[in-house]
């Protein structure tokens, strides 16, 4: 095991706004080929944390590594480069743009950074074809229902071809039946990408992650595999409000 | 599965544009031979604005300094060092250039308002310095190139400039130059990431794109673009005077790109010929039917500004993108 160096690791990491410390002295570490889910109430800082990670906030202070090296004064469009893409946990595709410019943008970005070197057409259809979305290439992405929004979103990730996939809070608006396309999808992914997972629904969370870490007033609060989370006492208080005994 | 791109239709309908202004230099009376000329070069300028304000969502309210920087960086050598009108050409555009490349450097640290009124005061003082290096630029009585040197010597070639139909096909070349060169680029990986800064610049950050680099070289190829244009105007009409820097040709391009369309490559064309002869047309009704009222055809052009923003927001061909033909780049 300790071989293995970890993909990402933050260190103290810590972001104040105002009076308010949304996200405070994080000790982080994610294996490579890990899915690691982030859960939380409302307002425990998930978003601010991921945000931090790939660069759309700048820290107060403490220290984020990506594959051993120190990102943290990193603009975000670097660590893009270097393998770090975010998927919005609102959707913010491009709505006036077609399906398959969405995606042609992300794949003229890896094309240029050599790190994807098909053609870009061939690129895009690949990650359309993913996520099943192959069929609506030429609709303007505004025009798609909500769901293939957010596989859109997905796709736009996967078309980075990153090694670390952030999605924050992909399910939220889904209907039970994507839901389960999208748990497939997921592990599909993690088959060469390392994934980090906001989400608020626990069966899904459940069922794709290896290892879970709780984020309370931006704090861990705790971390462990599925099954440890479950049990644990402090987890089950954050979330139903009792007092931990 | 459908074809993605579909470059034929859009070749053919600006070869076929080409080939009717070609055309045209034979069939026009002498008066509006003479206008469509002038009309080509000034749709280059709002070409160069097109591609900031209607491609990269850049709304600038100082262009009228970087086609200023091409009309004095091409007219002054051309009068004072009697330089020839091929190189006079390329400093036109190497001062607009440079200067879009400095104004921006400092400008696109602003956004939206802000920006436009940083551009606006960046032109303000081009224009100011045009005033108050008088000694050289002649103010507002402007320059005037002499008639000898506005020809291009080219090896076993010779064009005098001021023969209206070498003027005309000079225009051409340069019209059907820029505008080949804006189809290239709004349909090129460049032109998609800056209609994609247009549209969510936080979300293109996101891809990867470095958003400030990219809308740097935006500006400075625009700018670059306009002081084609510029230098142009004063090389094929032989006159450079302060009016061109001023507040009224910022204003101009941006009416021009609004009524002709924003963000589609013909728009500037069909913009700049209606405004023309919109303004050309109105003077004399004005005058004919409210005599008293003193009304300049500046306000015809704010009139119509006001008019086009409320109620035709995309343009001529904007809406018939939109409506029609889906294909319109």
């Amino acid at each position: 095991m300790a071989a293995v160096t970890p993909l990402l690791t933050t260190t103290g990491l810590k972001k104040v706004f105002g009076g308010l410390t949304a996200v405070d002295a994080v000790d982080f570490a994610v294996m490579p080929g890990e899915i690691r889910a982030v859960i939380g109430p409302n307002g425990a800082g998930k978003t601010t944390f991921v945000s931090l990670i790939c660069g759309r906030l700048p820290p107060s202070s403490g220290e984020i590594r990506f594959d051993g090296r120190d990102i943290t004064g990193l603009p975000a469009h670097r660590r893009v480069r270097l393998g770090i893409a975010y998927t919005f946990q609102i959707t913010s595709v491009f709505a006036n743009l077609s399906v398959y410019d969405n995606v042609a943008l992300a794949v003229q970005r890896t094309a240029a950074d050599r790190r994807w070197t098909g053609s870009l057409r061939d690129g895009v259809m690949s990650a359309l074809s993913r996520t099943g979305l192959a069929g609506r290439a030429q609709e303007r992405a505004g025009a798609l229902a909500y769901g293939h929004q957010r596989l859109l979103e997905v796709a736009m990730g996967l078309a980075l071809r990153p090694r670390l996939l952030i999605l924050d809070e992909p399910t939220q608006g889904l209907s039970d039946g994507e839901i389960e396309s999208f748990t497939d999808l997921v592990r599909e992914i993690a088959q060469d990408a390392t994934v980090l997972l906001i989400e608020h629904n626990m069966p899904v969370v459940m069922a794709l992650a290896h290892r879970i870490t709780v984020l309370d007033a931006g704090k861990v609060l705790a971390e462990g595999s599925p099954e440890e989370i479950r049990a644990n006492a402090a987890v089950q208080a954050a979330y139903l409000g009792a007092t931990a005994a | 599965m459908k074809p993605v791109n579909t470059p034929a239709r859009p070749l053919i309908l600006h070869g076929a544009v080409i080939a009717v202004l070609f055309a045209l230099n034979f069939l026009l009376p002498d008066y509006h031979h003479g206008v469509l000329a002038r009309v080509m070069v000034l749709a280059v300028f709002a070409m160069g604005y097109n591609l900031l304000f209607g491609y990269t969502g850049l709304l600038s309210l100082g262009h009228a300094m970087f086609f200023a920087a091409g009309l004095y960086g091409a007219a002054l050598p051309m009068v004072h060092l009697e330089w020839s009108a091929l190189s006079s050409f390329g400093t036109g555009i190497a001062a607009g250039a440079l200067l879009a490349l400095a104004v921006s450097l400092l400008a696109l640290r602003t956004t939206g308002v802000a920006f436009m009124i940083v551009t606006m005061m960046f032109a303000q003082v081009a224009y100011l310095l045009t005033l108050y290096f008088g000694e050289w630029t002649r103010g507002d009585e402007g320059l005037v190139i002499p008639q000898p040197q506005r020809h291009i010597a080219l090896p076993g070639l010779d064009l005098d400039l001021t023969s209206p139909t070498t003027r005309y096909m000079t225009a051409l070349v340069l019209f059907s130059a820029v505008l080949l060169a804006t189809l290239a680029i709004v349909r090129s990986g460049f032109g998609r990431v800056l209609v994609a800064i247009r549209e969510n610049e936080e979300r293109t950050r996101l891809l990867g794109f470095d958003v400030f680099a990219n809308k740097l070289a935006a500006v400075t190829l625009s700018g670059a673009i306009c002081a084609a244009a510029g230098a142009t105007y004063a090389i094929l009409f032989g006159y450079a005077g302060a009016t061109f820097a001023s507040i009224q040709y910022s204003i101009l391009p941006l009416l021009w790109v609004l009524l002709g369309g924003a963000a589609t490559t013909l728009g500037p064309l069909i913009g700049v010929l209606l405004m023309y002869y919109l303004v050309d047309a109105s003077g004399p009704l004005l005058e004919q039917y409210l005599p008293g009222w003193k009304l300049s055809s500046l306000g015809i052009v704010g009139v119509s500004l006001v008019l086009l923003v409320l109620f035709f927001p995309k343009g001529i061909l904007g809406t018939v993108r939109e409506r029609w033909v889906k294909w319109l780049p």
